[in-house]
Parts: structure tokens; sequence; C-alpha cells
């Protein structure tokens, strides 16, 4: 599995966005991630995939450094954006996450109105220029959501009027505004429906064109509907990492296998 | 996947851009307001204590002046037969020449040069209490009579104030009693040893004095008063309290009713205390004819105002049993009743005492209701009369005392004020150590 | 003490009626506890509730009606020349209560005998003298209506007590044998006895409710008789405050505005000092702080809370004052304060008892804002003080402004502090530096003192107090409705 990554790397050096390697977690005590190498790619969906607990989830945190909120979390290795590595001392979080955004679990509109959800991450950030200008981020974030048309009659009624679905793809056209180079996702459609799951999941179809999207999923259809590369995590290991195809039908690892076939998780 | 990036290339993450700077640097400014409005609130507490301890700490220390007086014979005992009655008849006015001619004897044997040329002279050192000290020592023990016997006599609030540096010789300009050279004459006595502080447990013990004795004046009976609400108040308000507690988390029925209760309490909780006053004024003397000053008025007051802390805090501990108990002892066919008074209320019983003795705290240090039920300006100053006494007969509270003296307005008063605050809070962090102690020993966490 | 005999009498008869109940039900059973419906306990129990529970009840209804059924009776002995120039029958019917006692301690003290006192009259002997002697306080010489009066009211009371011990015991009695014949195994004891006990408990809840009525009655009554003396418009609408101290109406201008422009500006500046520091120490302690920094800080700020009102009233009259009086008095050249007591003063103490009610309510509050919208503010790239001042704070801000109105019912009802630090006279003005008073300031002046309770200038008070209490039970009402919202939206 190592000898296959390599040579992958080999081939799409340029395309690497993320690279992390040698990452580990610690919890306190518990150790969450244990020695993780992964190279995710540009304009590619990266679906990470694994049984609840398995640190799928911490490890996408640390991609953007959600994880420095938490006192008790200590991060060990390098992870590198563009080859900068992110936990350097110089790299102010901040900036970090205007250029690596996130998605979560649940939609987490805050309580103001639509237009002051999107509006949120231009104006911390200074991308608009003048009041037009923010229209226009506005609009384009909410058309590149999908969300548009649902909501432009009603801009600034609250965000959190909005269905559940709605809410998510607020959501994500909200992380969007501030114009990220990666979009990391955080099971962003297990509190949705299956038809809002539908619609979120054609969106992130869509992102691919324009980033670097990382899902974290607990659902394997999801995953092979709509990752390119898929990552298994179990138990705090990064087990198999490969094209979703291979994953899917073709497992390297019998723990991956186990899991795709229901075995364990 | 070949298409060129939409995002405009941004500069690397290694360097911070301006907007970035500005914006860590509103980051920390915020941060330094946080940090700085704990500060001011530890400022305060820190000033406020300083202020207490630094003004009140003198009012435990008094001046006292150690003489030896001769009981003459002649001018307390006229017929010498050592009758009780006879001797009872000497007023204070008999004994006080006897206190300054000894202090006079003193200053001249100490070799002391005074401008006070008379024995007079030296009733500005005393306190107005000294005679009655004598008077009273002489009626309990009439043998002292023709002796001459070394008494320990308080001196005068000016005296004592000199010493704590409360009176200055710039002050005494304006005194009618006593001038500079008197104060001459304190530094000299002083130094011979005649005049010295001593911790004053007269302070802790005795009574309230009239206002031109603030040397005198103690805060043991108000203290007793004290003692005597907060019996009415735990007697009354835990029963109460818990009581109601336990109908309205275990028992009470959704309805208008119990919703009245619970808006009453949540209401009754943020009453201000003087409207409790004017409860207690109005039903308790005017409608009831319960007497003014007694402690038992200014217990039923404090309870009904303690009542919903107590009640909330009540609450909360019923509620932090675990419904697995009640199943539990359901399930074995206990009736709800027995459940709730064998298993759910021992266990809730820590965190009820936790809160009853912070309710009483909260009762002890309350005077905005005492000052309408008449227990400020009542002078007490004895000890009340027996148990049930110690409920009826008019009384002061240590919250009200304090309020009485800083009311004289006068320095000397003050003191013992700031000293009456440090005993009163002596007995609020102590019972809030208990507290803490009950919780932290026998609260647990389900 | 009769009352404490009859008491104890009834107590006995029912630490009596447990034993009696017990065994009697165990008779039944012969012996055998298992034939009983309830536990042998309950029977006893059963008898000790229907002895206590009726006999208490009738006692302490017969407590609060006897006095009133006396005084109407006794009141109406005395004639109106009696009652003289700026009197009143309540002040008469005092002296006449005090004369009672007199007697009863005369007789006490064996001055006089029973019958003695009985026929007493002032033509033969010198009451008041006699009283004196006798140690009672009285005020007035004793005129011959006043002694009757008092000789009445002492019948009236002794048969009143006898009758009052009377039907209590028959009730207790009478409570006492339905319960012993209910004593037999068929009885469902334990059921019976709970149903007291949750009456017990209900009659325990309904307290809080009493003192709610009962804090309205006195009010409004007291009220109600002061508008009679009183305009209400000019109460509600003059622009003075000036009682008399004659005692007499009429001259006194009694409008509630200056006072309660007073109490305002006061709370206003207690918020002003309170809210910043308070709500920025929240801001820090729950955003911020480290475990051990909040573990150090949050006690010593909540000590704050638990120091007694006094102690601020204390700390502003002797330290505050003095203080700002160095600063802006005369001595500094600014000379815009004139005395220790202010607005300022009473203010600043104020404020700092507040700090720490703002605080933890504010700290509450905070950390009920849930932390998936910290985190979608930070996964945007947002710094912490971002996060708090544009999601935190605004979804906080509902229950942050139902905390500060707690607060400022809190200022305004608050009494020692500016008793103590604010000032005696009424102003309208905006000078912080000047002294003020406030609606509370002035329940305590004009109910303390030698006032008498009929005249407007002591009446005024109960009018002060209902404005206060409907004030502060409004802005509770709102806040308390605004936090419990608040909660509901993240609950």
């Amino acid at each position: 599995m190592n000898d296959m990554r390599l040579t992958r790397r080999d081939v799409d050096m340029n395309d690497i966005k993320i690279s992390a390697k040698g990452v580990q977690v610690h919890y306190g005590d518990t150790h969450a991630i244990k020695d993780v190498n992964v190279d995710i790619r540009d304009k590619t969906v990266t679906a990470f995939i694994g049984p609840s607990g398995c640190g799928k989830s911490t490890f996408l945190r640390c991609l953007n450094r959600m994880n420095d909120t938490i006192d008790i979390c200590r991060v060990t290795g390098e992870i590198a954006l563009d080859g900068e590595d992110i936990y350097d001392k110089r790299v102010d979080p901040v900036q970090l996450r205007a250029k690596v955004g996130m998605v979560f679990q649940k939609p987490n509109p805050f309580p103001k109105s639509i237009y002051d959800n999107i509006a949120y991450g231009p104006r911390i950030h200074g991308l608009a220029k003048n009041k037009a200008d923010l229209d226009d981020i506005v609009e384009k974030s909410l058309r590149r959501g999908a969300i548009w048309n649902e909501v432009k009659d009603r801009l600034h009624s609250p965000g959190t009027g909005l269905s559940g679905g709605q809410q998510q793809r607020l959501c994500i056209a909200r992380a969007i505004a501030t114009e990220p180079e990666v979009l990391l996702m955080d099971e962003p459609c297990s509190a949705l429906d299956p038809i809002a799951t539908l619609q979120v999941e054609e969106l992130i179809d869509e992102l691919r064109e324009n980033f670097s999207v990382v899902i974290v999923t607990h659902s394997m259809q999801q995953a092979a509907r709509v990752s390119q590369k898929t990552a298994f995590f179990h138990l705090g290991n990064l087990v198999e990492y490969g094209d979703t195809e291979q994953i899917f039908t073709n497992p390297k690892d019998e723990r991956t296998e186990s899991y795709i076939t229901g075995r364990i998780g | 996947m070949t298409e060129t990036s939409m995002n405009t290339p941004s500069g690397s993450l290694f360097a911070q851009d301006e907007r970035t700077k500005k914006r860590n640097a509103a980051e920390k400014r915020f941060r330094m307001f946080g940090l700085a409005a704990i500060a001011t609130g530890l400022l305060f507490l820190v000033i406020l204590l300083t202020s207490i301890l630094s003004s009140g700490l003198g009012a435990f220390q008094q001046t006292f002046i150690n003489v030896p007086v001769y009981l003459d014979e002649a001018k307390l005992d006229k017929n010498g037969n050592r009758d009780i009655e006879d001797i009872k008849k000497v007023s204070t006015f008999g004994y006080n020449p006897l206190i300054q001619q000894a202090i006079f004897d003193s200053v001249t044997e100490q070799g002391i040069e005074t401008p006070l040329a008379k024995a007079k002279d030296m009733k500005a050192l005393l306190s107005a209490s000294a005679a009655a000290q004598l008077r009273d020592d002489v009626i309990a023990n009439p043998d002292l009579i023709g002796q001459t016997v070394t008494f320990r006599i308080l001196a005068s609030a000016d005296v004592d104030g000199y010493l704590k540096g409360r009176v200055t010789r710039e002050s005494v300009a304006r005194d009618k009693n006593t001038d500079a050279a008197h104060l001459d004459l304190v530094d000299e006595l002083r130094d011979a040893g005649v005049i010295k502080k001593s911790f004053n447990w007269a302070f802790i013990t005795g009574a309230d004095a009239s206002e031109s004795r603030p040397e005198q004046a103690g805060m043991g009976v108000s203290m007793v008063g004290s003692f005597f609400m907060m019996l009415v108040v735990l007697f009354l308000a835990l029963p109460i309290g818990v009581a109601a507690s336990i109908y309205l988390e275990e028992f009470a029925p959704q309805n208008k009713w119990t919703d009245l209760i619970e808006v009453n309490i949540s209401n009754l909780a943020a009453v201000p205390s003087i409207v409790f006053g004017i409860l207690g004024l109005a039903v308790f003397i005017q409608f009831a004819h319960l007497p003014q000053s007694a402690p038992i008025v200014g217990g039923l007051v404090l309870t009904l105002m303690t009542l919903p802390t107590i009640i909330i805090s009540t609450r909360a501990s019923l509620k932090a049993v675990p419904p697995s108990i009640r199943d539990a002892a359901l399930g074995i066919g206990a009736s709800k009743m027995q459940s709730v008074f064998h298993h759910v209320l021992p266990l809730a019983m820590p965190g009820i005492l936790t809160g009853t003795i912070i309710g009483l705290a909260q009762a002890l240090g309350e005077t905005a209701p005492l000052l309408l039920i008449g227990m400020v300006g009542y002078i007490a100053t004895d000890m009340p009369d027996g148990f049930f006494g110690g409920f009826l007969d008019p009384n002061s509270a240590m919250p009200a005392q304090i309020y009485e003296w800083a009311k004289r307005a006068d320095p000397a008063y003050y003191e013992r004020a700031w000293g009456g605050i440090i005993i009163l809070l002596v007995f609020l962090l102590t019972m809030n150590i208990i507290a803490v102690i009950l919780r932290r020993r026998f609260e647990r966490r389900w | 003490m009769p009352l404490l005999w009859l008491v104890l009498i009834v107590l006995g008869l029912a630490a009596f009626g447990y034993v009696a109940g017990r065994a009697s039900a165990l008779k039944t059973a012969n012996g055998d506890a298992r034939l009983l419906h309830s536990l042998p306990s309950y029977y006893g129990y059963n008898v000790v509730l229907k002895v206590l529970a009726p006999a208490f009840l009738l006692l302490v209804l017969i407590l609060i009606i006897q006095p009133t059924i006396i005084n109407k009776s006794v009141s109406g002995m005395i004639p109106e020349s009696e009652i003289g120039e700026g009197s009143s029958r309540g002040l008469v019917m005092a002296e006449v209560r005090r004369t009672a006692d007199g007697l009863d301690n005369a007789v006490a003290a064996g001055v006089m005998d029973k019958e003695a006192a009985r026929v007493l009259t002032t033509g033969s002997a010198d009451v008041t003298q006699i009283l004196k002697d006798a140690g009672q306080i009285v005020t007035n010489d004793i005129t011959q209506p006043v002694l009757e009066a008092a000789q009445r009211y002492r019948v009236m009371n002794g048969a009143g007590n006898w009758l009052r011990a009377g039907a209590v015991i028959l009730i207790a009695l009478a409570g006492f044998f339905w319960a012993m014949k209910e004593s037999h195994t068929e009885f469902r004891a334990r059921n019976s006895v709970e149903k007291g006990v949750l009456a017990i408990l209900i009659a325990g809840a309904s307290v809080a409710v009493l003192t709610t009525i009962g804090i309205i009655l006195s009010l409004i009554f007291n009220t109600i008789e002061f508008f009679r003396l009183y305009p209400a418009l000019d109460f509600f609408t003059l622009l003075e405050w000036a009682p008399s101290f004659s005692g007499r109406g009429g001259s006194s201008s009694l409008g509630i505005l200056p006072l309660l422009w007073g109490t305002l500006y006061i709370s206003l500046v207690a918020l002003l000092v309170a809210v910043p520091v308070g709500l920025f120490a929240a801001i820090y302690l729950s955003e911020y702080a480290g475990p051990k920094t909040r573990a150090f800080a949050k006690p010593l700020l909540e000590v704050l809370a638990g120091i007694p009102t006094i102690v601020y009233g204390l700390f502003a009259l002797l330290t505050v004052g003095p203080l700002l009086l160095s600063v802006f008095g005369d001595d500094s050249g600014l000379g815009w304060m004139q005395g220790q007591r202010a607005v300022l003063t009473a203010g600043i103490a104020m404020g700092i008892m507040l700090i720490p009610f703002v605080s933890s309510l504010s700290d509450d509050i905070i950390n009920a804002v849930p932390q998936a919208l910290r985190d979608g503010s930070y996964g945007l790239g947002a710094t912490k003080s971002e996060t708090i001042k544009q999601v935190v704070l605004p979804a906080a801000l509902p229950g942050i402004v139902g905390a500060v109105l707690l607060a400022a019912s809190r200022a305004i009802g608050e009494t020692m502090i500016v008793v103590m630090g604010a000032g005696a006279a009424a102003k309208l003005s905006l000078n912080p530096f000047e002294a003020m008073t406030t609606v509370t300031a002035k329940i305590v002046s004009q109910l303390t003192g030698d006032s008498d309770f009929a005249s407007p200038e002591a009446l005024v008070a109960f009018a002060l107090g209902m404005s206060l209490f409907v004030i502060t039970l409004a802005i509770n009402i709102f806040a308390l409705f605004i936090v419990r919202k608040y909660r509901e939206q993240y609950d």
C-alpha cells in the first residue's frame, strides 16, 4: 500500500494540496491519531471513512487547526498546505482557516439574517471593497451553494428559519464565501433527510471544480458517490488510501474489506 | 481537475498580511479588556477588604488605664457597717472624684509635668462608664471599701482614638473636653505604662452603649439578637422550604396553581428586601400586634425573605437525584411518598443543608427589613431574659447594630461599625466554608 | 404562658395518640402486624395528624381573629372626645393595650390583686403612677374611659383565652377519637397519612403565594388609606418632595418623581460600573481563561456577592465618599462635589455590589451559546474576539439583556447603600456629584422615627413601597421571561 501511494505521488506531485507526514494526535492521555501519512490532491473530493471513533473527524480538524480550540489536544508531525507547514510557529490559524474552510456535522447558521451569515466571512477578512461588491459575493456564494433560488427573496430573514438541508447548504455557501482553497466537511449530511442529502451531494460534486474537498462520512455509499479518493481510518490508523473505485471494489487491506462488507464498524 | 484555479493565489501562510496583523491586535486588545475587567473586580474586592480590615481591626483593641484607686470609706459607706443598701445609695457621682484623684495621684507620683493642675482635669481621660464599673465592683464585693485596689478602667474615646491615630492634635482643637495638654499627658502615661492598649473582649461580648460612650459599645447583645432570629429562620424556613420543594418537584401536577406557585417563588426571590420589611411592619406589627424590635418578628420577616432561596436550592438538589432511584423504590412496591421520604430526601440532604446555610448567611447580613420593624434605633444594652425573652424582648441584630453605629456620625463609632463588620463577615465566612465543606464531602455526582 | 401550655397539651395528646393508635390497631389484628393494611406506625401517625392538624389550624385562625374582634369591640367604648387633637383611634387603642399590659404586670408583681385591677378607677387611685411603678411605660395620663376600655380589654382577652383553650382542646380530642375509631385492620392508614402529608406539603408550597398576597394586601390597604388623605394625582405628578415635619398633613408636598429620578440615576451609575466590568469579566472567564484562572477568579469575584449590603453602605459612606470628595471636592480645586453623599458615591458602591451578579448571570448565558456556533465562526477564520463580538454576544444578547434588567431591578430595590451613601434631600438634577435620595431611602425615613402611622407623611411610604414593588415586579417578570425564552432557544 505504501508503494502504491509513493508511485501515485510521483505522478501527481503538482496537484498535491495538503500533505500530512507522521501526524500524531493526543487528547489528554488518549492517543487518537497514530502516525498518519496522507496526500490530499487539489480539485478532488477525498472521503475519509471508517467506524465511529476511528479518528477521521479528529484528523479532519487537524487540517485547519480547529483542534487548537480544545485545550487538551496536542498535534505532532507535519501537515503542509502548498508545501508550508501549517503547524509552523509563524502561521496564524486565522489566516489558515480563511484558506481551509470548514462545514460541520450539524448545520450551524449564526442567529443572523441569511445575508449576514454569508457576508460574515468576507467582512472579517475584508474581501469586499464596498456594499455592491459584498452583495455580489453573497449572491455568487449562494449560487455556488445551490441555494440562491430558494432564498433570494428573503435574504434578510434569519438563517435559523430555513430547513435542515437549506441550512447546511447555507453553511456551505458561507464557507465558500471566503474563497477558501480547501473545504473540509465533517459528516455534512448526517443530520439531513435523504432528499436534502442528495442536494448537498450534488453540490459537493460541483464544488470539485474549484476546490479541494475533504469529506468525512460514515456512509460508504456517500463516499462512493461523491469522492474520487478514499481514505479508510481504523482505531486512529490510516489503514488504506487510494482511488475510491479501487477501495470499494478491490481493497488491499483485510480491515478495509471487513468494513466495506459490513463486518466491522 | 485540469482547470486553472479560480482562487486568487494568496500569499504564504508564513507571512502575516496587514489585515491579519490588525485583527490580531484587536484580538489582543479585546483580551486585555477582559483581563482588565477581572482585575478591576478583584481590585474592588481588595480595596473593600483592606478598608474593612484597616478601619475595623482597631475596634478589637481598647485603651485602658491601670490605676490603683483608694476606695474611701468616708465617701462610699458613711455608716461603715457595709450595709449593701447603703452602699447602693451612693451613685456613680460619688465614685468619679475617687477615680480622678487616683489618676491625678498616679500622674504626680510618676513625676509628670502637666499644666492640668486639678484632679477634675483628669475627667477627659476617663470613659463615662468608669464610675459605673467601680460601683458595680464595690457592690459585688463591699469588702473592697477602705482598700486601695488597682482597677483596669476604660479610657475615654478621645484617648483611645489618640493612641490609634484617629484623634490628632489638630482635631482636638475643636474638642471641648479634651485639649492638647491631655494628649501630652497621655503620651507620658503611655510611656509610664499606666495607659495601655489591650485586646477588647468587651467589644465582642458587650452591649451597645449610649451615644457618648463609644469606648464601651460592643456587639454581644446584638449577636444574641441575630442568633435568635436565625433560630426562627432555621426552624421555619427549612421545614417549609423543604415541604414546598418536595411538593413542587415530586408531586405537583402540571396545572395553573402549580404555575402560579412557580412564578411566585421566582418573583419573591427578586422582590426588594425593603418590601419584606413593609410586609413585616404591616402584618406582624400593625395587624398581629407582635412586639416591635423583637427577634421573633425579624426572624419571621427574614424567613419569608429566605424561603425562595432555600426552595430554589432544595429543588435543584432534589432534581439532581436521578429518577432511577425513585423507580427502584416504586418498583419494589413503595408508595410515592415512601420513595421520596426514604430515598430521595436523604440523598438530597447535603444539597438542601448547603442551600439552607447559604440562605441563613444571606438572612444574617440583611439589614433593610429590620429598619422597618424597629430593630434599628433600639439600643440593645441588656441581654435578653431567658429563652423566650430571646425571641420576644426587644433587641438589635448584628447588621442593625452596625447601621446604628454608622448613623451616630462619630469617628469612634465608625471604628466600631467597621469592627462589627469584621465580626459579621467572620460569621458569614464560617457559614460559607461549612457549606463548601458539606458540598465537597457529601455531594455525589450521578 | 397559657398559649405555650395549650400547645404542649395538644402535642402531649398527639404523642399519646401515636402510642394508642398503634396499639389499638395491633390489638384488632391480634398482635399480628401482617394482618394490618399498613405498617402499625402509620396508624399511630394517623392519630397524630388528626389531632395536630385541625387543632393547630383552629389555633392559628383564632390567634388571627381574636385580636381583631376584641380591638373592634373595645375601641367602640372610646368616646370621640377621648381622641385628642392630632391623635387617632389607633393611638388611643395602643394606649389602652399598654394600660392593660400594665394592669397585668401590676397584678403579676403583686401590687394589686385581680379584683382590684378590675374595679380600679382613676378617681380612687393614681393609676398612671401605679402602672409606672409596675414597670409599664405609659405616655399620657390615663383617663377613665381608657382605663375602662383597658379593663374591658383584659376581661375579653381573659375570656377569649379560655374559650380558645377549650375550643382547641375539644377539636384535638375529637380528632383523637375519630382517628382511634379508624385504628383497625381494614383501615388504609398509610393512604390516609400520605394524604395528610401531601396536604402539609401543599400548605408549605402555598406559603410563597400567601407571602405575595400578604405583601400586596399590606401595600394596597395602606396605599388606599394614603390616597384618601393625599391626592393621588399630586403623588404621581408633583416635582417636589417636601414632607412637613409638624406631623400635620396639608403643607407636605409628596411627589414621587424626584425620588424616582434619584433611584433611576443612581441605578444607572451602578449599571455603568457593573455591566462593563461584569460582562467583560464573564467573557474573559468563559472564553479565554484557563481552568486555573477560572477556579481562582470566579469564586473571588463571587465573594463580592456574598458581602451584605450594609458593608457596601458603610464602604460608600466612609471610603468611596471621602475618596470622591478628595478628587472632585474643594480640596482638589475642582469644587464639583460638596458633600460625601452623592449619586456617584452610592452608584459606585452599588455597582461594585452588582459586578458578580452581572458576571455570573452572563457567564451562564454565554456558556449556553452552543459550541457549534463558535466552531462555525472559527472554521471561517474568525478570531476569538470576532467570534465573541459578532456571533456569541449577538446570540446571547436576549439573555444578557435579561441579566442586566435583573441587575437593574436589584439596584432599584437596594436600600442600605442609598440610605447611607446617597443623601436625604430629593432633587431633580443631572449633576452626579449632588446628593439625591431614592424611593427606598424615603420608605425607611418615613417609617422610622416617631411619626404617627395615620399621617400621610408615614402612609406615603406604603405608596412608595407599592410603586417600588410594581416597578421591580414588572422588570423581573419581563427579565425572567426573556431569560426563559433565551434558554428554550438553545435547549
